[in-house]
This record gives structure tokens, sequence and C-alpha cells, in this order.
């Protein structure tokens, strides 16, 4: 069985291909790059619909694979931003009924679960969920999977990206900060903000923001960094503590930095935990994600008419009912 | 003995002047800064000993401190005998969980009405022993009266009983017993509701 999956929740548009394996055969994205400023919804979805039709023709070249041989479509239903979403969905309507494939919508957060589980092979995870609009430290219980501990304002890269603004640096900022980050030498005291299982950035961004003139950017950079991520790491192992997980898994933008990836994998080898990262590729918001998803929620028994499509801004993890769980059990 | 490995600190059962008490340690942690790291570990001991000595001056049910070593990073204290709530709640039978919830709520009313916030109250972190609710981990806890911050401590207990029980009601529970000893919680009450709001992808609002 052969899944189509289309991510269209934010910046990036993706088309993905994957089999009943977890194989990806293919995985091309997409990302609307605003020429300033942050990310503005209509113009992002503009960039989506007009290169939606040459990124699933790219996706099906690079599988081998032709159109007819497709026995799913996925497409990210939420959350994210709406014009995006909906962008993403009319692609995946059409497509699915051009080829009488059942369609499926998938929450995107669960979506860089899954990808994360099966390509790593980790099964019982906690997963660190970090991109531009999330932050949230995410696991299975009681049934579902829930939000343990999440952001009180901003998303981390939102907050990254917001401050690289404000030195000048193009979206996103986050690489250029980490690399920044990496000839900063002192350490500049920065608010600390973590409740519970709980984080808030904006505070820390403000305290950030009213010393670019008084100290080096990269020493800003390094203090901004090494403080958030310690929040985060923090958060994560409260998290691990309270669920008595013993799996940490990355995903999002924001996990590509190289720096959180050493702080996360400390963190959990003092636990005697095991830490596993997906590859950049498969960090990002991607199509792949969205089809393994979708397929492994059409093996579950789950069922979508044209009229449940409709896409959900706000949808959260624990609003699905995780159906597949019998078909990842066993899998394994 | 080592009871167990928090998120933060050891907990170990130790022998101390002839007496098994409890030595709470904050245990660095290698990936942060040590500027940020030793920061942390002092100001968390210092604070933890300061709440717990007020709050079991207050009447809640605490262990007794009795030792503190801020240099260590530990606490010594009193070894409270007893299940956490969040391993027994599940096999209660209703009536036995709506007891207890009222009771929890009734404690944190008591907290919080003497300026006291906890910062971190999870069923893990709520223990029972001799028929009285006990609080431990004081570690994120503060002095505030302000209505915002005792809206953010229960807001943290709702998310941790959505997460972590089946049962949907001990929440409200918790609130029953919570107005009842707090008086007007009309305000704190609102507070909660407005902070779920700002969460994001909340049933209340609308976009991101």
């Amino acid at each position: 069985m052969l899944c189509l999956g289309i991510e269209g929740t934010a910046h990036t548009v993706g088309v993905g291909i994957v089999d009943e394996q977890g194989s990806v055969l293919s995985n091309i994205i997409k990302m609307y790059r605003p020429a300033t400023g942050g990310i503005h919804p209509r113009e992002a979805a503009n960039h989506h619909a007009a290169h939606i039709a040459s990124v699933i023709k790219k996706a099906l070249t690079q599988s081998g694979k032709k159109m007819t041989d497709i026995d799913l479509v996925g497409f990210s239903i939420g959350p994210g931003l709406g014009p995006c979403l909906r962008t993403a969905a009319t692609a995946a309507r059409a497509l699915a009924l051009s080829l009488h494939v059942p369609l499926m919508g998938v929450n995107h957060c669960i979506a860089h679960l899954e990808i994360g589980k099966v390509i790593t092979k980790a099964s019982d995870v906690v997963l660190v969920y970090v991109s531009g609009g999330n932050t949230q430290i995410i696991a299975f219980s009681n049934g579902k999977y829930r939000v343990f501990g999440e952001t009180l304002d901003i998303g981390i890269g939102n907050c990254l990206d917001k401050f690289g603004r404000m030195l000048g640096l193009p979206f996103p900022s986050g690489p250029v900060i980490e690399k920044m980050a990496k000839t900063g030498e002192k350490y500049i005291h920065l608010p600390y903000s973590v409740k519970g299982m709980d984080v808030a950035f904006s505070g820390i961004l403000t305290a950030a923001k009213n010393l670019i003139e008084k100290e080096k950017p990269e020493d800003l950079c390094y203090s901004l960094q090494e403080t958030c991520f310690a929040m985060l790491t923090e958060v994560t192992e409260r998290a691990m503590a309270h669920t008595e997980k013993k799996e940490v898994l990355l995903g999002g933008g924001v996990a590509c930095n190289k720096r959180l990836q050493e702080m996360i994998t400390l963190m959990a080898r003092a636990r005697n935990a095991h830490f596993f990262c997906p590859p950049p590729d498969l960090l990002v918001d991607n199509g792949a994600m969205i089809a393994w998803t979708a397929l492994l929620m059409h093996q579950g028994g789950c069922q979508m008419g044209i009229k449940d499509t409709e896409v959900r801004q706000n949808f959260r993890v624990d609003e699905v009912e995780v159906m597949w769980k019998d078909v990842i059990t066993a899998r394994s | 003995m080592l009871l167990r490995q928090g998120a933060e600190a050891e907990i170990h059962l130790i022998s101390w002047m002839e007496k098994k008490v409890i030595q709470k340690r904050r245990i660095t942690k290698t990936y942060r800064l040590t500027e940020i790291d030793d920061r942390l570990r002092k100001s968390r001991t210092k604070k933890e000993a300061q709440l717990m000595m007020d709050a079991r001056r207050s009447g809640i049910s605490v262990p007794i401190i009795y030792d503190v070593d801020i240099h260590q990073y530990q606490i010594i204290m009193e070894y409270v005998d007893g299940p956490r709530v969040k391993d027994v709640l599940d096999d209660m039978t209703a009536d036995e969980q709506k007891s207890l919830c009222c009771t929890i709520g009734t404690e944190i009313a008591k907290l919080h009405r003497y300026g006291l916030i906890h910062g971190d109250i999870t069923t893990s972190n709520l223990m029972l022993s001799h028929d009285r609710v006990y609080f431990i981990d004081f570690g994120l806890g503060d002095k505030c009266c302000e209505d915002e911050v005792r809206g953010v401590d229960l807001h943290l207990l709702m998310e941790a009983f959505r997460a972590t029980h089946p049962t949907p009601q001990c929440f409200e529970w918790v609130m029953q017993g919570y107005r009842k000893t707090f008086g007007d919680a009309s305000m704190i009450e609102k507070k909660i509701e407005d902070i779920g709001k700002r969460g994001r992808y909340t049933r209340g609002n609308i976009g991101q």
C-alpha cells in the first residue's frame, strides 16, 4: 500500500510518499521565505498553491511510482495557519477524488511523533516537539497522545526568529543564531522561566532585546540558546520523570539545532534513557510524516468522508482517538 | 538507598541521627551551563526549605525539615510513609476520589490563603499518610498573593489530571474543596479559564 501525504500547515508545502513498512520513497519540500518580517499567512498560502502541483510531480518522480499507484492520500488537517491548511486540504481532496482513493486528515503534531518513531525504531517516547509555532512535550498516556508541557506564550522557534529579526537576520533565524552562538563566550544572565512542566519565552525575549545595544550579538545568541534550551531540557526531563518513560524523541525544525540535541542527549544519558532523533529532512515539516500517519490511521480503521476534512486550526493532539495503536503493536 | 530519581533531585532514604530520613539532593545537570546550574540548584534548595517551613507553620502537611545545606544543594527532611496520590487515585471508588480531591482542594486553598504557591502541583507531588494529604517538592514554589499566580498553580493541576487520570470530574471536586476554604475564588477561576485560552490550539481561541 502506498500513501501520498501533503503537508501545508505553515511556511512549508511538502509531499512525501511512503509504503506500509514505513519506508520513505520520496519527500520533497518547498519553503516560503518572506522578503521581510515573519510569515504572512495569505502569502504563504499563495506560495503553496503556486508550487503544490510541481512538488507532487517531483515526489512521484523521485519515488519512481505512477500517480495510479497511490492507494491513499493524507494531508495536514491542523493545527496551523488557516489559509495554508485550506490550500493543502484542497489539493488533497482534488487528488483523492480524481484517483478514487480514500482521504485522511492528519494531526500535524502527531505526524512528527509517528514518523520519528518509525524511522528511529523507538516505541514509547516522550516527544520534544519544537518548531516556529509549536513547543510541546507530548507522550502517550491513558489512550491518547497528550501534551505534558508546552509554551505558555510563543513557540521557541518564534522566539529565536523574533530575536533574529531584532538583530537584522533573515527568516528563519534559528540556524544563523546557532552559528553565532558558537562564537559566543560570555554568558549573560537572562530570566529562566519554567512553570511546572510548562515554559514561557516572551519575557526572555524582551530581556534579550533590551541588551542588544549593550552586549555582543554572539554572546546574546549564546546566552539565549543556553537559557531557552536548558528550560526545554528541564521540562522534558520532568515529563519523563512524571510519565516514567525511558525514551525521548526530537521533532520539529528547531530540533535540527545541534546544541539542543546535545543537551537532550546528556539529559537522557544521565537518566539511563534512550535518545532518538530522525534526520533533518524528517525533523522539519514534511509530507512523508503526514503520509505515514495517514497510513497508520487507515490501517487502524479510521475513515473520513469529504465532509470530515474541514481544516482545524486549533487541533490539539488529545482530540485524536488513537485507533492505530494495535497496528503499531502488531508491527513490532 | 535511592528511593526515586526525580527530574532535578535524587531522593535518598538514609539514616541520620538514628532516624530514617529523606535526603533530597539537587544533582548537577551536565546539560546546562555551570552558571545556570549552580544558580538554579542553590536558589531552589533555599526557596524550597523556606516555603516548606512557612507551609508547616501555617498548618499544612509537609515533611518536617531537619537540616539544610545550601553548598551541598541538599535538604534533610522527615520520611513520610505513604503512597503518592498518582499511584492510588485511579483505583479508588468515585466517593473516595471525590473526598480525596476535595481535601486536596482544601489544602491548596490553605496554601494560597497563606500567600504560598507550590508551583508544581501534580498528583506525583501529593502524598497520602495518616489520613492527610502531604505536599512535597516545593522547588518551583514562590510567595505570592496574586490571583494570576494562584490560577497558574491550579491550572497546572488541572492539566496534570487531564493527562494522567481517566476520571474527568477530579479537578471540579478539587475546586469544590478549594472554594469552601478559600472563600470567594471567582477571580481565580476566571484566571484558570483565561490561562487555558492563552495556550495554543485551545477550543476557546481562534487562530494562532
